[in-house]
C-alpha cells in the first residue's frame, strides 16, 4: 500500500536518474534517490495530487561501517550513510520512505562532513530533524537555515551516533565514567 | 515594533531596549528542562528559540548495543509519563520486524493498558496546564486520579512509573486476580470527576480569557512542521493513526468502537453534554489543543471499557516475550503508533545479529515543540506557558 | 419618619465626642497611675505597637497556616497534619524557624542596600497602616479622622517595597515583576479609592470608628445593604483588593508560572518571608478595611450587646466591665469577618487560573473604574433622594446608636451643632458654620437642614 511498481514507475518517468534504486518487497518499501534530486522530487511528493505527502515524519541517519576488521572484510557493502526519510500524508493516509545514500566523509576525507541538500523549505518540521541528524550522525544539510547541533552541546566534538564515535575522556574538565 | 501585528498588545510606540531573557532550564512551567530563550520588548515576546537536550541520555546510541528486549526500559524513560505507550510502539515495531503476531488475549490486554496510559497522560496534561496558568488545585485533582490507574499498573507490574510491561513478543505477565474489577470501578470513579475538570478549567472564564484565541496554529502548519496527536487535531486535522496507521498497528484495534476527537463542522464527536466551545476560541488555539486531550480522556475511557469486554471474552495467552538472543532478520522497520502526546515512531535496522544495527527514535514531542517559536512570536510573556503547556511536552522524549 | 422613631439623634455627636476622647491608654496611664503625660504617651505608643505587631505578626503565622489547610482542603488532600500534634499547627513557627536558618543570599548583581532595604520597606507599611485600624469601639492605636486616607496611603507605600526589591535584585524576572506590580497597584488604587469614598459619602467620616458605630444594630444596618449601589460596590471593591494586595488571580508580581517568583526570585530566607508577612498582613487589613466600611465593623448581625446595654454608651468616657466586655467581643466579631473575607480570598487564590496583564489592567481600567463611578453616582443620588433603605425596614434599638445614619441627613446642623458644642475646645467655640467644617465630612453631603423634613425647625425638633 505504500511505495508501488506504479509510483516508481511515475517518479522514474518524471526525475529519471535520480530515482537510484527501489526495494519493494520488503516490510517497508523504499525508494532511494540521489541527492541531487532530493529537494525536487519531495517537492512533488508533497504537492502532486494524488500523493500529497503533507507530513514527513522522521529523518534517521544509519551508519553502515564495521569497526571490526574482519567483519568488514566480510560485509557485503563498502562503508556510507544513508539518510532515510520517512513520509506521510494526512490527506490520502499514504506512507513512503525515501533514503539517500552518501559517502562517510565528504570526497573520503576524514572530518569532511557528507553534504545533502536539506528539505527544510519543503517541510518546515525537517529543520529540527536535520540539526537532529547533523548533530548526532555528522551529515551537513546544504541549504539548511540554521544548521546548529541540537541535542549535543554546541562545542561537543563529533558525531555520537557514528559507528567509529570515540567518546571524549574530558568534557570541559568533566571525567567521562 | 511593526512585527506586532496585535492591536491588543500595541498601544503606543515608545523606543525601548529588548531584552534577552532566559526561560528554562530550570523554570517552573518548562515542564522540565527545556530551555526557550526569549527576546522581549516588555511583555511582548518578539522571539522565542527553544532550546533541547538537557535530558539527552544517547538512548539510540545504547540501543545499538542491546537486544530489543533489553532496551524496553529505555522506551519507559522517553515519555515517561505515558510508558505504556512508549514499551507499545517499540514491541510493535520489533513484532514487525520479526512479523510476530501476538494473541487476541494479549492483543486487548495492550488496548487496555494503553488506553489507561493515555488517560493518565493527559490527566498530567490537564493538570499542569492549569498550574501554567497559575490555578494550582486541577493539579492535584488530575493527580488523585492519575494515582489510582498508577495503582492499577502496580497491581499489574510491581511498577508505578517505567512499567517495561508490553515488551516485543507478548506482556511480561498477565493480569492479576480481580485487576478487571479493580479498574471498571475506577473508569466508574472517574467518570464524575471529568465535570469537575471541565468546571475547574475548560468552562472558566478567566481560562478560556487565557487560553482562547492564543497561540493559534492553523492546520496546515501543524501538518508542515511534523506536528501529531492532539496538537494536530486540535488544529482541525483529522488524523489519529489507531484509525488512520498502519494496519500492523491499527489491527490492534480492531472492532473496537471510538471516534477521532477532532472538530468538523464547529462541533466536536461528544456523547456528553461537556462545555460548548466558546465564542472566542480559533481552531488550533491553546483551549482547542486542550480540550481534544479532555476529550480524549473520556474516549480512552470508552475504549478502556470495551477492552476489558473482550479481554476478559478472549481466551488463550497473551504472548510469549521473545528471547534476548532472538536473531533478528536482516532488515528494517518503522512503525508509528498513537502515544498521548502524538505518533511516537521507532525505526529499527537489522543486520541478522540479536543486536540491532540501529535504532532510532522519533519522538512526537520533538516535532510538537519545535512550533514554539512560531507560536511565541509577539504574544505576551504570559503566553509563553501557556503556549508551551498547551503542546503537553515531555523532555525525556524529546532529547531521548 | 426615621426620626420620628430614633429621636435620639444626639447619639450622632456623642459618638464623634467618644471618638475624640479615645486616648483610652495614656489616659488610664495618666489618670490612674499618674504617670508624667510624656511617658505615658510614649507607654501608650509603645502598647499600641506591641499589639498591633504581636496581631500582624500572629496573624501571618496563623493565616499561612490556614493557607495550608484551606487549600488542602480545597484540593482534596490534608494539609499539614504532623507538625505539633494534630492540625499541624505548629507548622508555621517551625518554617519560620526554619526560615530563620536560611543563608541569607544577596545576588552579586543586587544593589545590596536596596536590596536588603525592600523587604522592610514592604513590611513596615503594611504594619504602619494597622495603626489606624480600629478593632473595636475606641480600640485604636492612633485614632484619626482621616483613618481611611490614612490606611489607604499607607497601604500604597507598600509597592514601594516590591519595586525596589525588583529593581535591586539585578535579574530579569525580579524586574518584570516590580514593573507589574507597579503598574497594577497604582492602576488598583483609583477604583479602590472610589469604592472606599461611597462609604465615607454615606457616614460622612472618614473616622474609621465613626463609620462602623454608624452601622450598629441589626445586618441591615450595613453599608453594604444600604442600597443596590452599595451593594455593587462592594464587589468591586473586593476585586481592587484582591488586586491591589497582589492575589490570584491578580499574583502577577509573583506570577510562579511565568516569573519563577517575580521579585521575590532572588530573596531567600526571613527577608523572603517578610515579603510573605506583608502580603498576609495586606490581606488581612483590607479584610479588617472592608468589615468596618461594608459590613458593619465590631457591630454584629444582631445586635446583642445594645439589647443588654453593655455597650459604652455615648459619652462614656471612664472604663466599665461591661463596656469592656461588649467591646471584646465586638473585637472577636470583627475579627471573624475579617478573617472570613481572608478565607475567601484563599478560597478565590486556590480555585482560580491567573489573568494575564493586560486583561488586569482591561479590568481595572475598562470595568472596574467605571462601574466604581456609576455605583458612587448611584449611591449619592440615592442617599440624596432619601430613598428606601433596609435601615428603615429593620429598626434598630430606638435609643441605640443605629439612627445616627440617617440624622447625619436629615439633621446635620443639628447634629454638627451638639458635636461643636462637645469638642474639646468648645468654650473657644468658633461660630457655627466654622464648626461644621471642622469635622470632616460635614456639610460634605450632608443636604441643608430640613430639606427633607421641610423646614430646619422640623428638623431641628427632634434634638433635645
Amino acid at each position: 500500500m505504500v511505495a508501488d511498481a506504479t509510483l516508481v514507475d511515475r517518479l522514474r518517468h518524471r526525475f529519471g536518474d535520480h530515482i537510484v534504486s527501489a526495494e519493494l518487497e520488503t516490510i517497508d518499501p523504499w525508494v532511494e534517490v540521489a541527492p541531487e534530486g532530493l529537494v525536487d522530487i519531495c517537492r512533488y511528493l508533497r504537492d502532486e495530487p494524488g500523493l500529497q505527502y503533507d507530513m514527513l515524519n522522521c529523518i534517521s541517519g544509519v551508519d553502515y561501517l564495521h569497526t571490526d576488521p574482519k567483519k568488514a572484510a566480510q560485509a557485503a557493502w563498502q562503508p556510507h550513510l544513508v539518510v532515510v526519510y520517512h513520509l506521510s500524508s494526512t490527506i490520502t493516509r499514504q506512507r513512503l520512505v525515501l533514503k539517500v545514500t552518501t559517502s562517510r566523509w565528504r570526497q573520503d576525507v576524514a572530518g569532511e562532513l557528507p553534504e545533502v541538500p536539506s528539505v527544510s523549505g519543503v517541510w518546515r518540521g525537517a529543520d529540527w530533524h536535520e540539526r537532529e541528524v547533523y548533530d548526532l550522525m555528522g551529515v551537513r544539510f546544504t541549504g539548511h537555515p540554521d544548521l546548529r547541533r541540537i541535542l549535543c552541546p554546541e562545542d561537543w566534538i563529533g558525531h555520537p551516533l557514528r559507528k567509529d564515535y570515540q567518546p571524549p575522556e574530558y568534557y570541559h574538565g568533566i571525567r567521562d565514567h | 515594533m511593526s512585527i506586532i501585528n496585535d492591536p491588543r498588545v500595541v498601544e503606543f510606540n515608545i523606543r525601548t531596549d529588548e531584552m534577552l531573557i532566559n526561560m528554562g532550564p530550570q523554570h517552573p512551567s518548562t515542564h522540565g528542562v527545556l530551555r526557550l530563550v526569549l527576546r522581549t520588548d516588555g511583555e511582548v515576546v518578539l522571539g522565542a528559540a527553544p532550546h533541547i537536550g538537557y535530558l539527552h541520555r544517547c538512548a539510540e546510541k545504547i540501543g545499538e548495543n542491546l537486544a530489543p528486549r533489553q532496551w524496553v526500559p529505555y522506551t519507559d524513560r522517553m515519555d515517561y509519563l505515558a510508558s505504556m505507550n512508549m514499551n507499545l510502539g517499540w514491541a510493535l515495531v520489533v513484532e514487525k520486524l520479526l512479523q510476530l503476531e501476538v494473541p487476541e488475549k494479549g492483543r486487548h490486554l495492550r488496548v487496555l493498558v494503553a488506553e489507561l496510559n493515555r488517560i493518565a497522560s493527559h490527566l498530567v496534561a490537564m493538570g499542569t496546564y492549569g498550574l501554567d496558568l497559575g490555578s494550582f488545585t486541577p493539579f492535584l485533582y488530575a493527580f488523585r486520579e492519575r494515582e489510582k490507574i498508577l495503582d492499577l499498573f502496580e497491581q499489574v507490574c510491581g511498577a508505578r512509573l517505567t512499567y517495561s510491561y508490553i515488551v516485543p513478543g507478548g506482556v511480561t505477565g498477565d493480569l492479576p486476580q480481580g485487576w478487571l474489577q479493580n479498574c471498571a470501578q475506577f473508569l466508574q470513579e472517574l467518570e464524575p470527576v471529568v465535570d469537575d475538570y471541565h468546571a475547574l478549567l475548560t468552562s472558566n472564564a478567566i481560562f478560556i480569557k487565557r487560553t482562547a484565541g492564543v497561540g493559534v496554529l492553523p492546520g496546515e502548519m501543524a501538518v508542515n512542521y511534523g506536528c501529531t496527536g492532539p496538537v494536530l487535531r486540535g488544529s482541525g486535522i483529522d488524523q489519529d493513526l489507531r484509525r488512520d496507521g498502519e494496519p500492523w498497528y491499527t489491527s490492534l484495534y480492531d472492532g473496537y468502537q471510538f471516534a477521532v476527537i477532532v472538530q468538523k463542522e464547529g462541533h466536536y464527536p461528544q456523547d456528553h453534554d461537556y462545555p460548548a466551545v466558546p465564542a472566542e476560541a480559533v481552531l488550533g488555539d491553546c483551549w482547542h489543543r486542550f480540550y481534544v486531550r479532555m476529550l480524549e480522556v473520556v474516549q480512552s475511557m470508552d475504549i478502556v471499557r470495551q477492552a476489558l469486554d473482550k479481554y476478559a471474552a478472549a481466551a488463550g495467552d497473551c504472548g510469549t516475550p521473545i528471547k534476548l538472543n532472538h536473531k533478528l532478520p536482516p532488515g528494517e522497520a518503522y512503525l508509528e503508533t498513537e502515544a498521548p502526546k502524538g505518533q511516537m515512531g521507532f525505526y529499527l535496522v537489522t543486520d541478522g545479529s540479536a543486536i540491532p544495527w540501529r535504532v532510532r527514535a522519533r519522538s512526537s514531542c520533538f516535532a510538537n515543540v519545535s512550533v514554539t517559536s512560531e507560536l511565541c512570536r509577539g504574544c505576551l510573556l504570559a503566553d509563553v506557558p501557556a503556549i508551551v503547556g498547551s503542546l503537553d511536552i515531555v523532555l525525556g522524549e524529546i532529547d531521548r | 419618619m426615621v426620626r420620628e422613631r430614633f429621636p435620639d439623634q444626639v447619639r450622632y455627636a456623642s459618638c464623634v465626642e467618644h471618638v475624640i476622647e479615645s486616648a483610652a491608654v495614656a489616659e488610664f496611664l495618666v489618670h490612674t497611675l499618674s504617670l508624667p503625660a510624656p511617658l505615658a504617651y510614649l507607654l501608650a505608643a509603645l502598647i499600641h505597637c506591641g499589639f498591633i505587631l504581636g496581631l500582624v505578626a500572629a496573624g501571618a503565622v496563623v493565616f499561612i497556616w490556614a493557607e495550608r489547610k484551606v487549600s488542602g482542603r480545597i484540593q482534596d488532600r490534608l494539609g499539614p497534619t504532623r507538625t505539633g500534634g494534630k492540625f499541624g499547627w505548629l507548622q508555621s513557627p517551625a518554617d519560620g524557624i526554619k526560615v530563620l536558618a536560611k543563608e541569607d543570599l544577596i545576588p552579586r548583581a543586587a544593589d545590596r542596600l536596596l536590596f536588603r532595604a525592600a523587604p522592610y520597606v514592604s513590611f513596615s507599611s503594611s504594619f504602619t497602616a494597622y495603626l489606624a485600624l480600629p478593632f473595636a469601639d475606641g480600640w485604636v492605636a492612633f485614632d484619626t479622622n482621616v483613618a481611611v486616607f490614612f490606611i489607604l496611603a499607607v497601604l500604597g507605600l507598600e509597592v514601594f517595597g516590591v519595586i525596589l526589591a525588583g529593581y535591586a535584585s539585578g535579574s530579569k524576572w525580579s524586574l518584570f515583576g516590580a514593573m507589574r506590580e507597579a503598574a497594577q497597584v497604582v492602576s488598583y488604587e483609583v477604583p479602590l479609592g472610589i469604592c472606599v469614598v461611597i462609604p465615607v459619602l454615606l457616614t460622612g467620616t472618614m473616622n474609621l470608628t465613626t463609620i462602623a458605630n454608624m452601622q450598629a444594630g441589626w445586618c441591615s444596618n450595613w453599608l453594604i445593604f444600604h442600597d443596590p449601589f452599595t451593594f455593587a460596590v462592594f464587589w468591586i471593591y473586593a476585586t481592587c483588593a484582591l488586586a491591589s494586595v497582589n492575589r490570584a488571580p491578580f499574583d502577577l508580581a509573583e506570577a510562579e508560572s511565568e516569573l519563577v517568583a517575580g521579585f521575590m526570585t532572588e530573596y531567600s530566607g526571613m527577608r523572603w518571608s517578610l515579603f510573605f508577612m506583608a502580603e498576609y498582613s495586606s490581606m488581612l487589613l483590607v479584610s479588617c478595611l472592608a468589615v468596618i466600611l461594608f459590613f458593619g465593623g465590631w457591630h454584629g448581625p444582631i445586635p446583642v450587646f445594645d439589647w443588654l446595654g453593655w455597650a459604652y454608651p455615648g459619652g462614656a468616657s471612664s472604663w466599665q466591665l461591661t463596656g469592656f466586655l461588649a467591646n471584646l467581643a465586638g473585637c472577636v466579631n470583627f475579627i471573624t469577618k475579617a478573617v472570613i473575607g481572608v478565607t475567601v480570598m484563599l478560597w478565590i487564590r486556590w480555585t482560580l487560573p491567573r489573568l494575564r496583564i493586560d486583561q488586569v489592567m482591561t479590568m481595572c481600567l475598562k470595568y472596574c473604574v467605571p462601574l466604581a463611578a456609576i455605583c458612587f453616582i448611584g449611591a449619592l443620588w440615592w442617599q440624596v433622594a432619601g430613598w428606601w433603605s433596609p435601615n428603615h425596614w429593620l429598626p434598630l434599638r430606638p435609643d441605640g446608636p443605629g439612627g445616627m445614619r440617617e440624622t447625619w441627613v436629615v439633621a446635620p446642623e443639628a447634629a454638627c451643632g451638639e458635636v461643636a458644642r462637645r469638642l474639646p475646645w468648645a468654650d473657644s467655640a468658633p461660630p457655627h458654620g466654622a464648626a461644621r467644617r471642622t469635622l470632616p465630612g460635614c456639610g460634605l453631603a450632608g443636604p441643608p437642614a430640613g430639606w427633607r423634613t421641610g423646614s430646619p425647625a422640623a428638623a431641628r425638633g427632634g434634638v433635645q
